[in-house]
């Protein structure tokens, strides 16, 4: 028989643990909430933070979806997975919020650029691969954030569902109600746009002044 | 088959996917193996998505997680915090009634005399017990020979009698009187 430890060792996210831990939460243990969103806190933050761009609204928002969350927990129907169910109820609840309060953010020129056409490259640098340990530099993050921020919502909100939380494409297509041609088009935008933003910095000045800085050489 | 730089930029992202079929894909390597353009563009576009697909890229808050939980808890049904808040606000309304209670009994308070041309008594000892009467507008020491209709007079206490209004009788309780 296998020993109680060794079970308990399992990651907590497994759709099996989920679907009954949902029951148990709906039959009136609702502390285990706590234990089925553990998982999920950073991506619904994050989900939020993709439409809001605000700290401070993301985290309000964050905290009202997973609320919404816990008192339609019944309405959750296990076919979807869990994660998706709580990603489109933040993605609702962002939208809501930016509605309601928000209503004058401009949001960039590029959301209202035509996605069926084709997008052209505007640089070529050619950008060497960059360690993934440079994300442990504060500068790097943030010139990494301030891009993604300057995206149109649609393609930021794709982006970071897809390549950030790294939903399915189907998962990514059913949390932003459109279809997964759209989430591909989306996608392609705005990776393209992204290493267009960020391929004179790679490609060039401030790779080189971070790299050097640090000891090691770009290539 | 042959494809165009215009092509390649086009598939990139299906391309990282791995969602191109295979003669497509060995079309495009074939053009990347002699196209520096379109190799630094999906070199840059494979660097953006490992680079924003790394955790680290994704900070919340300091303290996040702990407010997000106690919003929770501030909202679960019957949880022993909103439980204890319950008790706590309710003990809260029991202390302030209570207080205001006391306040209105109190002999320092100052409530409205029944007779506007009698003096509001100053140290009368609230436990003294005085007789009042019915339709009368003060108070009497026991055996004051001042008091109107004996037939129905009431022995209570000094702090009961000025809560209700009376003053102290100008002549047995007339060492209390505050003028």
């Amino acid at each position: 028989m296998m020993p109680e430890e060794v079970t308990s060792l399992e990651p907590p996210a497994k759709p099996f643990n989920e679907e009954m831990l949902i029951q148990r939460i709906r039959n009136g243990e609702h502390d285990l909430f706590y234990e089925l969103i553990r998982p999920y806190e950073r991506r619904v933050y994050s989900a939020a933070f993709a439409i809001l761009r605000n700290e401070a609204d993301a985290e309000d928002v964050a905290q009202e979806a997973m609320l919404k969350a816990f008192k339609h927990i019944r309405q959750f129907r296990a076919e979807a997975r869990f994660s998706t169910w709580l990603t489109q109820i933040t993605i609702n609840e962002a939208r809501m919020w930016r509605r309601k309060d928000h209503a004058n953010i401009m949001e960039p020129i590029v959301d209202r650029q035509d996605e069926e056409g084709n997008y052209t490259p505007r640089d070529f640098a050619d950008w060497r691969e960059i360690p993934l340990e440079t994300l442990e530099r504060k500068e790097v993050r943030q010139k990494l954030a301030e891009a993604l921020a300057s995206l149109g919502e649609k393609y930021r909100e794709t982006f970071v569902l897809r390549d950030m939380q790294h939903l399915s494409i189907e998962e990514t297509a059913k949390a932003l109600g459109i279809s997964t041609a759209s989430v591909k088009t989306r996608l392609l935008r705005a990776r393209l746009m992204l290493r267009d933003l960020l391929a004179p910095g790679f490609g060039g000045t401030w790779s080189s002044k971070l790299f050097l800085a640090k000891g090691t050489k770009p290539w | 088959m042959v494809v165009s730089c215009e092509e390649v930029w086009r598939e990139i992202s299906n391309y990282l996917e791995g969602e191109v079929d295979a003669s497509l894909r060995a079309a495009m390597e074939d053009h990347l193996r002699g196209c520096k353009h379109c190799t630094a563009v999906l070199d840059g576009t494979r660097n953006v998505v490992q680079l924003y697909g790394d955790e680290r890229m994704f900070e919340v808050p300091l303290g996040f997680s702990h407010r997000l939980h106690r919003r929770l808890e501030e909202n679960m049904p019957g949880n022993r915090r909103s439980f204890l808040g319950w008790m706590v606000a309710a003990a809260a309304a029991v202390l302030v009634a209570g207080s205001f209670e006391v306040a209105r009994s109190s002999v320092f308070s100052r409530p409205e005399l029944r007779s506007e041309h009698a003096q509001a008594g100053a140290g009368v000892p609230p436990d003294m017990l005085v007789i009042v009467s019915g339709d009368g507008k003060t108070f009497h020491a026991v055996g004051c020979p001042f008091i109107h209709d004996k037939a129905h007079i009431q022995t209570i206490t000094a702090r009961e009698a000025l809560r209700q209004g009376y003053a102290p009788c100008v002549r047995c309780m007339k060492k209390y009187l505050t003028a």
